[in-house]
Protein backbone atom coordinates (compact mmCIF):
# COMPACT_ATOMS: atom_id res chain seq x y z
CA UNK A 1 0.00 0.00 0.00
CA UNK A 2 1.36 2.94 -1.39
CA UNK A 3 1.58 5.75 1.95
CA UNK A 4 1.24 9.27 1.36
CA UNK A 5 2.20 12.16 3.81
CA UNK A 6 -0.41 15.60 4.20
CA UNK A 7 0.91 18.65 5.14
CA UNK A 8 -1.98 20.41 5.94
CA UNK A 9 -3.05 22.60 8.79
CA UNK A 10 -6.17 23.14 7.93
CA UNK A 11 -8.55 19.77 8.99
CA UNK A 12 -11.14 20.01 6.98
CA UNK A 13 -9.04 19.34 3.66
CA UNK A 14 -7.25 16.97 6.09
CA UNK A 15 -10.63 14.97 6.12
CA UNK A 16 -11.87 15.45 2.74
CA UNK A 17 -8.81 14.73 0.50
CA UNK A 18 -7.24 12.41 3.15
CA UNK A 19 -11.07 10.30 3.17
CA UNK A 20 -10.53 9.99 -0.57
CA UNK A 21 -7.55 9.04 -0.84
CA UNK A 22 -7.87 6.83 2.07
CA UNK A 23 -10.66 5.17 -0.37
CA UNK A 24 -8.70 5.20 -3.13
CA UNK A 25 -6.13 2.37 -1.25
CA UNK A 26 -3.50 4.94 -0.06
CA UNK A 27 -1.80 5.20 3.28
CA UNK A 28 -2.67 8.35 4.65
CA UNK A 29 -0.38 9.99 7.45
CA UNK A 30 -1.62 13.67 7.95
CA UNK A 31 1.04 16.35 9.89
CA UNK A 32 -1.16 19.73 10.75
CA UNK A 33 2.10 21.83 11.02
CA UNK A 34 5.62 22.22 9.32
CA UNK A 35 7.56 20.55 12.06
CA UNK A 36 5.45 17.26 12.83
CA UNK A 37 5.33 16.88 8.70
CA UNK A 38 9.28 17.28 8.27
CA UNK A 39 9.75 14.77 11.51
CA UNK A 40 7.26 12.40 9.72
CA UNK A 41 8.58 12.46 6.66
CA UNK A 42 12.26 11.12 7.69
CA UNK A 43 9.99 8.70 9.51
CA UNK A 44 7.24 6.95 7.53
CA UNK A 45 8.99 7.67 4.25
CA UNK A 46 5.72 8.27 2.18
CA UNK A 47 5.33 7.52 -1.46
CA UNK A 48 4.18 11.38 -1.74
CA UNK A 49 4.14 14.23 0.25
CA UNK A 50 1.38 16.61 -0.30
CA UNK A 51 2.60 19.98 1.54
CA UNK A 52 0.48 23.00 1.82
CA UNK A 53 2.61 26.18 1.99
CA UNK A 54 1.31 28.58 4.88
CA UNK A 55 2.18 26.40 7.80
CA UNK A 56 2.20 27.08 11.19
CA UNK A 57 5.42 26.43 13.06
CA UNK A 58 7.53 25.85 9.90
CA UNK A 59 6.44 27.56 6.93
CA UNK A 60 5.85 25.58 3.43
CA UNK A 61 9.15 26.76 1.52
CA UNK A 62 11.29 25.78 4.70
CA UNK A 63 9.55 22.39 4.76
CA UNK A 64 10.07 21.98 0.95
CA UNK A 65 14.14 23.32 1.02
CA UNK A 66 14.73 20.96 3.98
CA UNK A 67 12.83 17.87 2.44
CA UNK A 68 15.16 18.38 -0.36
CA UNK A 69 18.10 19.50 1.35
CA UNK A 70 18.17 15.79 3.11
CA UNK A 71 19.60 12.25 1.77
CA UNK A 72 16.68 10.85 3.39
CA UNK A 73 14.18 12.31 1.94
CA UNK A 74 14.86 14.29 -1.46
CA UNK A 75 13.79 11.62 -3.44
CA UNK A 76 10.06 11.83 -2.17
CA UNK A 77 7.96 13.46 -4.97
CA UNK A 78 6.59 16.57 -3.00
CA UNK A 79 3.12 18.01 -4.26
CA UNK A 80 2.66 21.65 -3.74
CA UNK A 81 -1.27 22.08 -2.68
CA UNK A 82 -1.87 26.06 -1.58
CA UNK A 83 -4.06 28.94 -1.78
CA UNK A 84 -1.07 31.02 -3.26
CA UNK A 85 -0.90 31.22 -6.88
CA UNK A 86 1.25 34.10 -7.38
CA UNK A 87 4.01 33.40 -10.31
CA UNK A 88 7.14 33.72 -7.83
CA UNK A 89 5.26 31.43 -5.04
CA UNK A 90 5.18 28.52 -8.54
CA UNK A 91 8.62 29.81 -9.09
CA UNK A 92 10.03 29.54 -6.18
CA UNK A 93 8.27 26.22 -5.29
CA UNK A 94 9.40 24.71 -8.82
CA UNK A 95 13.40 25.88 -8.15
CA UNK A 96 13.31 24.04 -4.66
CA UNK A 97 11.66 21.16 -6.26
CA UNK A 98 8.35 20.51 -5.66
CA UNK A 99 7.67 18.01 -8.60
CA UNK A 100 3.83 19.35 -8.91
CA UNK A 101 2.27 23.15 -7.81
CA UNK A 102 -1.64 22.95 -7.15
CA UNK A 103 -3.37 25.87 -6.86
CA UNK A 104 -6.51 24.73 -4.33
CA UNK A 105 -9.08 27.17 -5.64
CA UNK A 106 -8.12 26.07 -9.09
CA UNK A 107 -8.53 22.07 -9.19
CA UNK A 108 -11.70 19.94 -8.01
CA UNK A 109 -11.10 16.95 -5.72
CA UNK A 110 -11.02 14.57 -8.38
CA UNK A 111 -8.78 16.73 -10.45
CA UNK A 112 -5.89 16.60 -7.52
CA UNK A 113 -7.11 13.23 -6.82
CA UNK A 114 -5.49 12.25 -10.85
CA UNK A 115 -2.46 14.60 -9.88
CA UNK A 116 -1.47 12.57 -6.91
CA UNK A 117 -2.08 9.25 -8.85
CA UNK A 118 -0.19 10.65 -12.00
CA UNK A 119 2.73 11.65 -9.39
CA UNK A 120 2.51 8.12 -7.85
CA UNK A 121 2.85 6.23 -11.54
CA UNK A 122 6.28 8.61 -12.10
CA UNK A 123 8.97 6.30 -12.46
CA UNK A 124 11.60 7.33 -9.15
CA UNK B 1 -26.01 81.45 -5.52
CA UNK B 2 -23.97 81.06 -2.07
CA UNK B 3 -20.57 79.25 -1.46
CA UNK B 4 -21.83 75.67 -0.48
CA UNK B 5 -24.35 76.27 -3.94
CA UNK B 6 -21.31 77.11 -6.02
CA UNK B 7 -19.17 74.38 -4.56
CA UNK B 8 -21.65 72.05 -5.29
CA UNK B 9 -21.81 73.13 -8.99
CA UNK B 10 -18.06 72.25 -9.41
CA UNK B 11 -18.36 68.75 -7.55
CA UNK B 12 -16.38 69.42 -4.93
CA UNK B 13 -18.86 69.43 -2.12
CA UNK B 14 -19.74 65.81 -3.57
CA UNK B 15 -16.20 64.78 -3.94
CA UNK B 16 -15.62 65.58 -0.17
CA UNK B 17 -18.43 63.87 0.98
CA UNK B 18 -17.03 60.77 -1.25
CA UNK B 19 -13.69 60.74 0.67
CA UNK B 20 -15.56 61.10 4.06
CA UNK B 21 -13.72 64.30 5.04
CA UNK B 22 -15.26 67.61 6.31
CA UNK B 23 -15.24 70.42 4.35
CA UNK B 24 -12.29 72.46 6.75
CA UNK B 25 -10.17 68.73 6.08
CA UNK B 26 -10.95 68.28 1.90
CA UNK B 27 -8.20 69.52 -0.36
CA UNK B 28 -10.35 70.27 -3.11
CA UNK B 29 -12.31 72.86 -1.05
CA UNK B 30 -8.93 74.19 0.73
CA UNK B 31 -7.69 75.06 -2.81
CA UNK B 32 -10.47 77.06 -3.21
CA UNK B 33 -9.94 78.54 -0.02
CA UNK B 34 -6.34 79.20 -0.97
CA UNK B 35 -7.10 80.55 -4.55
CA UNK B 36 -9.51 82.95 -3.18
CA UNK B 37 -7.32 84.01 -0.38
CA UNK B 38 -4.36 85.12 -2.81
CA UNK B 39 -6.59 86.67 -5.18
CA UNK B 40 -7.81 88.80 -1.96
CA UNK B 41 -4.27 89.80 -0.73
CA UNK B 42 -3.14 90.90 -4.35
CA UNK B 43 -6.27 92.86 -4.70
CA UNK B 44 -5.79 94.31 -1.49
CA UNK B 45 -2.07 94.68 -1.37
CA UNK B 46 -2.47 96.71 -4.24
CA UNK B 47 -5.12 99.12 -3.25
CA UNK B 48 -3.40 99.68 0.20
CA UNK B 49 -0.31 99.63 -1.93
CA UNK B 50 -1.73 102.67 -3.48
CA UNK B 51 -3.27 104.74 -0.36
CA UNK B 52 -0.18 104.07 1.75
CA UNK B 53 2.55 104.13 -0.41
CA UNK B 54 5.23 106.34 2.23
CA UNK B 55 4.62 103.35 4.64
CA UNK B 56 5.94 99.72 2.98
CA UNK B 57 5.87 97.65 6.69
CA UNK B 58 1.96 98.05 6.24
CA UNK B 59 2.31 95.79 2.77
CA UNK B 60 4.80 93.59 3.96
CA UNK B 61 3.15 92.97 6.87
CA UNK B 62 -0.29 91.88 5.16
CA UNK B 63 1.97 90.01 2.89
CA UNK B 64 3.37 88.07 6.13
CA UNK B 65 0.11 87.70 7.75
CA UNK B 66 -1.31 85.91 4.34
CA UNK B 67 1.29 83.61 3.82
CA UNK B 68 1.21 82.55 7.06
CA UNK B 69 -2.23 81.60 6.84
CA UNK B 70 -1.18 80.16 3.49
CA UNK B 71 1.50 78.11 4.94
CA UNK B 72 -0.95 76.51 7.41
CA UNK B 73 -4.00 75.75 4.71
CA UNK B 74 -1.19 74.08 2.83
CA UNK B 75 0.09 71.71 5.80
CA UNK B 76 -4.01 70.95 6.33
CA UNK B 77 -4.19 70.00 2.72
CA UNK B 78 -0.51 68.06 2.83
CA UNK B 79 -2.41 66.04 5.81
CA UNK B 80 -5.48 65.71 4.23
CA UNK B 81 -3.69 64.29 1.25
CA UNK B 82 -1.93 61.97 3.47
CA UNK B 83 -4.84 60.92 5.16
CA UNK B 84 -6.27 59.79 1.99
CA UNK B 85 -3.56 57.92 0.89
CA UNK B 86 -3.08 55.63 4.18
CA UNK B 87 -7.16 55.27 4.08
CA UNK B 88 -6.32 54.01 0.40
CA UNK B 89 -3.63 51.89 1.26
CA UNK B 90 -5.58 50.10 4.27
CA UNK B 91 -8.57 49.93 2.35
CA UNK B 92 -6.14 47.86 -0.52
CA UNK B 93 -4.58 46.16 2.36
CA UNK B 94 -8.10 44.58 3.73
CA UNK B 95 -9.06 43.70 0.17
CA UNK B 96 -6.37 41.69 0.17
CA UNK B 97 -6.55 40.39 3.34
CA UNK B 98 -9.80 39.57 4.14
CA UNK B 99 -9.84 37.90 0.08
CA UNK B 100 -6.99 35.69 1.21
CA UNK B 101 -8.67 34.73 4.24
CA UNK B 102 -11.81 33.77 2.45
CA UNK B 103 -10.19 31.34 -0.35
CA UNK B 104 -9.22 28.67 2.01
CA UNK B 105 -12.89 28.44 3.88
CA UNK B 106 -14.40 28.63 -0.17
CA UNK B 107 -11.48 26.03 -0.94
CA UNK B 108 -12.72 23.44 1.60
CA UNK B 109 -16.24 23.69 0.90
CA UNK B 110 -16.13 23.50 -2.62
CA UNK B 111 -14.29 19.93 -2.25
CA UNK B 112 -16.48 18.88 0.95
CA UNK B 113 -19.49 19.64 -1.94
CA UNK B 114 -17.39 17.34 -4.73
CA UNK B 115 -17.26 14.36 -2.34
CA UNK B 116 -20.66 14.53 -1.81
CA UNK B 117 -21.31 14.96 -5.05
CA UNK B 118 -19.16 12.08 -6.09
CA UNK B 119 -21.25 9.74 -4.45
CA UNK B 120 -18.48 8.20 -2.76
CA UNK B 121 -19.90 8.81 0.88
CA UNK B 122 -23.08 6.80 -0.53
CA UNK B 123 -25.85 7.31 -3.22
CA UNK B 124 -27.24 11.38 -3.84
CA UNK B 125 -31.39 11.05 -3.38
CA UNK B 126 -32.27 12.94 -6.65
CA UNK B 127 -34.26 15.29 -4.37
CA UNK B 128 -30.59 16.34 -2.84
CA UNK B 129 -29.40 17.01 -5.99
CA UNK B 130 -30.85 20.09 -7.14
CA UNK B 131 -29.61 21.30 -3.39
CA UNK B 132 -25.46 20.31 -3.99
CA UNK B 133 -25.90 22.20 -7.45
CA UNK B 134 -27.21 25.39 -5.24
CA UNK B 135 -24.13 24.92 -3.02
CA UNK B 136 -22.14 24.41 -5.62
CA UNK B 137 -23.05 27.91 -7.99
CA UNK B 138 -23.01 29.77 -4.84
CA UNK B 139 -19.72 28.59 -3.96
CA UNK B 140 -18.54 29.48 -7.29
CA UNK B 141 -19.71 33.10 -7.40
CA UNK B 142 -18.44 33.76 -4.12
CA UNK B 143 -14.99 32.35 -5.29
CA UNK B 144 -15.02 34.28 -8.15
CA UNK B 145 -16.08 37.47 -6.00
CA UNK B 146 -13.36 36.79 -4.12
CA UNK B 147 -11.21 36.35 -7.28
CA UNK B 148 -12.26 39.72 -8.47
CA UNK B 149 -10.85 41.56 -4.98
CA UNK B 150 -7.64 39.96 -5.18
CA UNK B 151 -7.38 41.47 -8.62
CA UNK B 152 -8.51 44.88 -8.32
CA UNK B 153 -6.47 44.99 -5.02
CA UNK B 154 -3.10 43.81 -7.27
CA UNK B 155 -3.83 46.49 -9.47
CA UNK B 156 -4.70 48.85 -7.18
CA UNK B 157 -1.40 48.51 -5.55
CA UNK B 158 0.02 48.09 -9.26
CA UNK B 159 1.33 44.54 -8.77
CA UNK B 160 -0.84 42.88 -11.61
CA UNK B 161 1.13 40.55 -13.03
CA UNK B 162 1.32 40.31 -16.84
CA UNK B 163 3.31 38.04 -18.83
CA UNK B 164 3.12 38.57 -22.43
CA UNK B 165 3.23 36.87 -25.48
CA UNK B 166 1.76 36.17 -28.82
CA UNK B 167 -1.15 34.99 -29.17
CA UNK B 168 -4.57 34.63 -31.15
CA UNK B 169 -7.50 36.67 -30.28
CA UNK B 170 -9.58 34.76 -31.72
CA UNK B 171 -9.04 31.31 -30.53
CA UNK B 172 -9.59 32.95 -26.72
CA UNK B 173 -12.73 34.58 -27.81
CA UNK B 174 -13.98 31.18 -29.53
CA UNK B 175 -13.51 29.28 -26.32
CA UNK B 176 -15.03 31.68 -24.04
CA UNK B 177 -17.99 31.75 -26.70
CA UNK B 178 -17.87 28.19 -26.15
CA UNK B 179 -18.29 28.18 -22.65
CA UNK B 180 -20.67 30.58 -22.18
CA UNK B 181 -23.29 28.65 -24.67
CA UNK B 182 -25.30 26.92 -21.82
CA UNK B 183 -25.71 30.11 -20.31
CA UNK B 184 -26.44 32.12 -23.75
CA UNK B 185 -28.90 29.21 -24.39
CA UNK B 186 -30.67 29.91 -21.27
CA UNK B 187 -30.97 33.70 -21.35
CA UNK B 188 -32.61 33.07 -24.78
CA UNK B 189 -29.38 35.11 -26.51
CA UNK B 190 -27.51 34.11 -29.43
CA UNK B 191 -23.91 35.09 -29.59
CA UNK B 192 -21.82 35.12 -33.29
CA UNK B 193 -18.66 35.46 -34.04
CA UNK B 194 -17.72 37.50 -37.35
CA UNK B 195 -13.56 37.52 -37.24
CA UNK B 196 -11.39 38.66 -40.17
CA UNK B 197 -9.63 36.32 -42.58
CA UNK B 198 -5.77 36.20 -41.64
CA UNK B 199 -6.17 37.83 -38.27
CA UNK B 200 -2.88 38.56 -37.07
CA UNK B 201 -1.63 37.75 -33.26
CA UNK B 202 -1.58 39.87 -30.67
CA UNK B 203 1.06 40.85 -27.44
CA UNK B 204 -0.25 40.29 -24.72
CA UNK B 205 -1.40 38.32 -21.63
CA UNK B 206 -3.34 35.63 -22.94
CA UNK B 207 -4.73 34.99 -19.16
CA UNK B 208 -5.86 38.35 -18.09
CA UNK B 209 -7.40 39.24 -21.78
CA UNK B 210 -9.55 35.79 -21.46
CA UNK B 211 -10.94 37.95 -17.98
CA UNK B 212 -11.92 41.08 -20.46
CA UNK B 213 -13.66 38.72 -22.71
CA UNK B 214 -15.24 36.95 -19.74
CA UNK B 215 -15.87 40.25 -18.03
CA UNK B 216 -17.34 41.63 -21.54
CA UNK B 217 -19.48 38.76 -22.55
CA UNK B 218 -21.13 38.18 -19.81
CA UNK B 219 -22.43 41.56 -19.58
CA UNK B 220 -23.66 41.39 -22.92
CA UNK B 221 -25.15 38.09 -21.80
CA UNK B 222 -26.40 39.43 -18.61
CA UNK B 223 -28.29 42.70 -19.40
CA UNK B 224 -30.17 41.47 -22.07
CA UNK B 225 -34.15 41.15 -21.02
CA UNK B 226 -35.81 38.43 -22.28
CA UNK B 227 -33.81 37.67 -25.48
CA UNK B 228 -31.13 39.13 -27.61
CA UNK B 229 -28.36 38.86 -30.02
CA UNK B 230 -25.01 39.66 -29.11
CA UNK B 231 -22.62 40.25 -32.41
CA UNK B 232 -18.34 39.79 -31.44
CA UNK B 233 -16.30 41.15 -34.57
CA UNK B 234 -12.49 41.16 -34.36
CA UNK B 235 -10.74 43.21 -37.12
CA UNK B 236 -7.44 44.34 -37.75
CA UNK B 237 -6.75 47.97 -37.31
CA UNK B 238 -3.56 49.71 -38.45
CA UNK B 239 -0.89 47.96 -36.06
CA UNK B 240 -3.76 46.43 -33.56
CA UNK B 241 -6.60 43.88 -33.30
CA UNK B 242 -9.96 45.09 -32.58
CA UNK B 243 -12.45 43.29 -29.98
CA UNK B 244 -15.84 44.62 -30.52
CA UNK B 245 -18.79 43.17 -29.04
CA UNK B 246 -22.59 45.16 -29.71
CA UNK B 247 -25.79 43.51 -27.66
CA UNK B 248 -29.09 44.29 -27.95
CA UNK B 249 -29.90 44.72 -23.91
CA UNK B 250 -30.32 47.60 -21.67
CA UNK B 251 -28.01 50.18 -22.61
CA UNK B 252 -26.41 52.41 -19.81
CA UNK B 253 -27.91 55.72 -19.48
CA UNK B 254 -25.67 58.54 -20.37
CA UNK B 255 -25.56 60.20 -16.67
CA UNK B 256 -23.94 57.33 -15.40
CA UNK B 257 -21.97 56.38 -18.38
CA UNK B 258 -18.51 58.58 -16.96
CA UNK B 259 -18.60 56.23 -14.11
CA UNK B 260 -18.57 53.15 -15.89
CA UNK B 261 -14.88 52.21 -15.69
CA UNK B 262 -14.97 53.32 -11.91
CA UNK B 263 -14.66 50.83 -8.87
CA UNK B 264 -17.49 49.14 -7.69
CA UNK B 265 -19.46 51.46 -9.99
CA UNK B 266 -23.44 49.64 -10.95
CA UNK B 267 -25.41 52.08 -13.19
CA UNK B 268 -28.98 52.22 -11.88
CA UNK B 269 -30.62 50.09 -14.92
CA UNK B 270 -28.04 47.49 -14.50
CA UNK B 271 -29.29 47.30 -10.69
CA UNK B 272 -33.10 47.43 -12.07
CA UNK B 273 -32.54 44.58 -14.08
CA UNK B 274 -29.83 42.64 -12.39
CA UNK B 275 -28.92 42.40 -8.72
CA UNK B 276 -26.11 40.21 -9.28
CA UNK B 277 -22.75 41.77 -9.66
CA UNK B 278 -20.50 43.57 -7.82
CA UNK B 279 -19.20 46.55 -10.52
CA UNK B 280 -15.38 45.57 -10.96
CA UNK B 281 -15.28 43.42 -13.72
CA UNK B 282 -15.48 46.83 -16.29
CA UNK B 283 -12.77 48.62 -13.72
CA UNK B 284 -10.73 45.40 -14.23
CA UNK B 285 -11.08 44.99 -17.88
CA UNK B 286 -9.84 48.61 -18.09
CA UNK B 287 -6.41 48.14 -16.36
CA UNK B 288 -6.03 44.68 -18.15
CA UNK B 289 -5.99 46.61 -21.26
CA UNK B 290 -4.63 49.66 -20.58
CA UNK B 291 -1.60 47.51 -18.69
CA UNK B 292 -1.56 45.22 -22.20
CA UNK B 293 -0.75 48.20 -24.17
CA UNK B 294 -4.32 48.57 -25.79
CA UNK B 295 -7.34 51.15 -25.37
CA UNK B 296 -10.88 50.14 -24.42
CA UNK B 297 -14.38 52.11 -24.97
CA UNK B 298 -17.69 51.69 -25.71
CA UNK B 299 -21.00 53.51 -26.87
CA UNK B 300 -24.60 53.27 -25.35
CA UNK B 301 -28.05 54.10 -25.60
CA UNK B 302 -30.55 53.30 -22.78
CA UNK B 303 -33.51 51.03 -24.06
CA UNK B 304 -30.98 49.78 -27.35
CA UNK B 305 -28.22 48.34 -26.12
CA UNK B 306 -24.65 48.90 -26.12
CA UNK B 307 -20.68 48.09 -27.96
CA UNK B 308 -17.56 47.93 -25.74
CA UNK B 309 -14.40 47.18 -27.83
CA UNK B 310 -10.99 46.93 -26.97
CA UNK B 311 -7.56 46.97 -29.25
CA UNK B 312 -4.53 45.47 -28.48
CA UNK B 313 -1.24 45.54 -30.45
CA UNK B 314 -0.44 42.98 -33.12
CA UNK B 315 2.80 40.72 -32.05
CA UNK B 316 5.99 42.01 -33.69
Amino acid sequence: MKKILFIEDEFALQKTLGDVLHQEGYEMISALDGETGLRLAKSAKPDVILLDLILPRVHGFTVLKQLKEDEETKAIPVIVLTNLEEMGDINRAIELGATTYLVKAQYSLEEVLEKVKKVLSLPK
Amino acid sequence: MNLKGALSQLNIMRQCRRHNLSLWQCPQFLFVVMGIIIIGVAVSTYFIGTLFVEDPGIIALIVLVSTAVLIVISSIITNSFERLAEANRMKSEFISVVSHQLRSPLSNIKWAIDLLMSGRLGPIRETQTDYFKILKENNNRMKELVNDLLVVSKIDQKILPIVKKNFSLREITEGMIEGFRPFAYASNVEVKLEAEENLPDVFGDPSQIMLVVENLLDNAIRYIREKGEILIKLEKIEKTVRFHIRDTGVGIPQPDQKYIFQKFFRSENALKYQTQGSGLGLYIAKAIVEKSGGTIGFESEEGRGSVFWFTLPISS
